[in-house]
């Protein structure tokens, strides 16, 4: 994705990706946050992707891998580590599920990017729209769950949730949801 | 790991064993019939909002294309759980590792997601067995048949999960039902889209943490039509359901009416000097399964 493409996304537009993504959960975010390693020590270009919050079931079989199942994980848990991340590696999408906080929020806007919510428990669904496995990286070490995969997707349905201009669909449901709680129990 | 096999046992090991498995297949690529129309009917009733119509239309397709292809639900094969009654005579730990071989092949030939995690070391142990996992609780029951009952856990939804103790200031509970009420829509209201919903919530009350998590886990074994024997309880539990779904929070957390599709409450007594409610929410992948075999034919 090019900056001009990231800016013309708004908070609840629906998109279809189409390309190479990357995955990576917890563990890799907490070794690409205090390890740091460079551009050139990762095998692929993160450049412009889109950092996919997923730890998939992959078979490997005949020497190929196999996409099981590989629907999105919890974005929230890796809050305190991906503003750094987008920065740090010039990522241009984020995707998983649930949405992120402030900080992500700030860095999304800062270095234009855009968080994506894709649906949940759907695994088989979007592994359909995976053609294929490009690459991987630090299986042996992180497994199969928490290692870098690099997937060639093809009409991956995604909505923006977050963009690159400080909209935040998460913020106001939450909001709205908050004003409802109130009306319930009478709380101040 | 402890072995009793050198047992003179009476019942048929493989049989056992390759029940399991089946059991954790069916679990883990079919979605029980109820909840599958509780979906259904949601996407009817969301006919304004184009977020939760696309979320459960993607979500039905899902549930149609596993079946089909016997493939996982969701990546997430969560942590598996398992409830057994079984009748006197039968040894427990017999079962106990006979489920445990059941899942090492369950977790390569279905197949799982190992998802068991040495908390020291961070290695994952490569197969859903470890240390406490899988979780398996017993029970003694009369009669020839003993009955499993499975659910894989997503840990989406098990993250969301709250335990309180009665009363909070924070939230204006004291310890009543009232309270009780209070502290589900806490969790629902603080859990937003995080944990895959529409959810199933399960209450636990009662005297202690232990109990009242565990009591919370079995409510979310119930059918979402099943209705509560105390009535006090069961109009609870419709009251709640509504009101979850006038926060808005909606499918996967983008908005919509359908953000809980059934709410179950199971009370157990307290000491005077406590009341436990822990709220255990189950994601729209709610995965769960039955077996019942007769010892007799084993």
């Amino acid at each position: 994705m090019t900056e001009n493409d990231v800016l013309s996304l708004r908070a609840g537009d629906m998109i279809l990706i189409s390309g190479q993504i990357i995955t990576g959960r917890d563990r890799l975010h907490k070794f690409l946050y205090y390890e740091r390693p460079s551009k050139e020590q990762i095998p692929f270009n993160l450049e412009g992707t889109i950092l996919y919050h997923c730890g998939p079931v992959i078979r490997e079989a005949d020497n190929r891998f196999e996409v099981i199942a590989a629907g999105p994980t919890t974005s929230m848990r890796v809050e305190m580590y991906e503003h750094r991340i987008i920065a740090e590696y010039g990522l241009r999408g984020v995707m998983g599920k649930g949405g992120m906080g402030r900080q992500t929020l700030h860095a999304l806007q800062g270095n234009v990017a855009v968080y994506l919510t894709t649906i949940g428990g759907a695994a088989v669904y979007l592994a359909e729209k995976i053609k294929r496995v490009s690459g991987v990286w630090k299986l042996k070490e992180f497994g199969m769950a928490e290692a870098m995969w690099v997937l060639e997707v093809e009409d991956f349905p995604a909505i923006v949730t977050m963009d690159a201009h400080g909209k935040d669909l998460h913020e106001k449901i939450s909001k709205r949801s908050y004003a409802e709680l109130r009306k319930l129990v009478g709380i101040a | 790991m402890n072995d009793v096999s050198y047992f003179e046992y009476p019942m048929d090991e493989k049989k056992f064993h390759d029940a399991v498995v089946d059991l954790y297949r069916e679990a883990a690529t079919s979605l029980p019939a109820d909840v599958q129309s509780a979906l259904q009917d949601a996407l009817e009733k969301e006919e304004r909002d184009f977020h939760a119509r696309l979320a459960l239309s993607v979500i039905l397709e899902n549930v149609e294309s596993a079946r089909k292809r016997r493939r996982p639900l969701c990546q997430d094969t969560g942590i598996p759980l398992f409830f057994l009654k079984v009748p006197a005579g039968i040894s427990h730990l017999w079962l106990k590792n006979l489920i445990i071989r059941a899942t090492r092949t369950a977790t390569k030939k279905i197949p799982l997601r190992a998802n068991a995690v040495d908390v020291l070391t961070d290695k994952n142990s490569g197969d859903n067995t470890g240390i406490g996992f899988p979780i398996i609780y017993f029970d003694e029951k009369r009669g020839r048949k003993i009955i499993v009952d499975i659910m894989l856990k997503g840990s989406g939804s098990e993250n969301i999960g709250q335990l309180y103790k009665l009363p909070s200031p924070e939230l204006n509970a004291e310890r009543d039902l009232e309270g009780v009420r209070r502290c589900v829509l806490d969790t629902i209201h603080k859990a937003q889209g995080r944990g895959c919903p529409p959810y199933i919530v399960g209450v636990g009350i009662g005297a202690a943490k232990d109990q009242v998590t565990k009591l919370s886990k079995e409510q979310l074994m119930r059918r979402l039509d099943d209705t509560n024997k105390l009535e006090v309880l069961s109009n609870l539990e419709k009251k709640l359901l509504d009101e979850i779904n006038l926060l808005g929070i909606g499918p996967m957390g983008l908005g919509g009416m359908t953000t809980a599709m059934g709410v179950k409450i199971g009370v157990n007594h307290r000491h005077p000097a406590s009341f436990f409610v822990d709220v255990t929410i189950a994601c729209w992948v709610h995965r769960k399964a039955r077996m019942t075999i007769d010892t007799t034919d084993m």
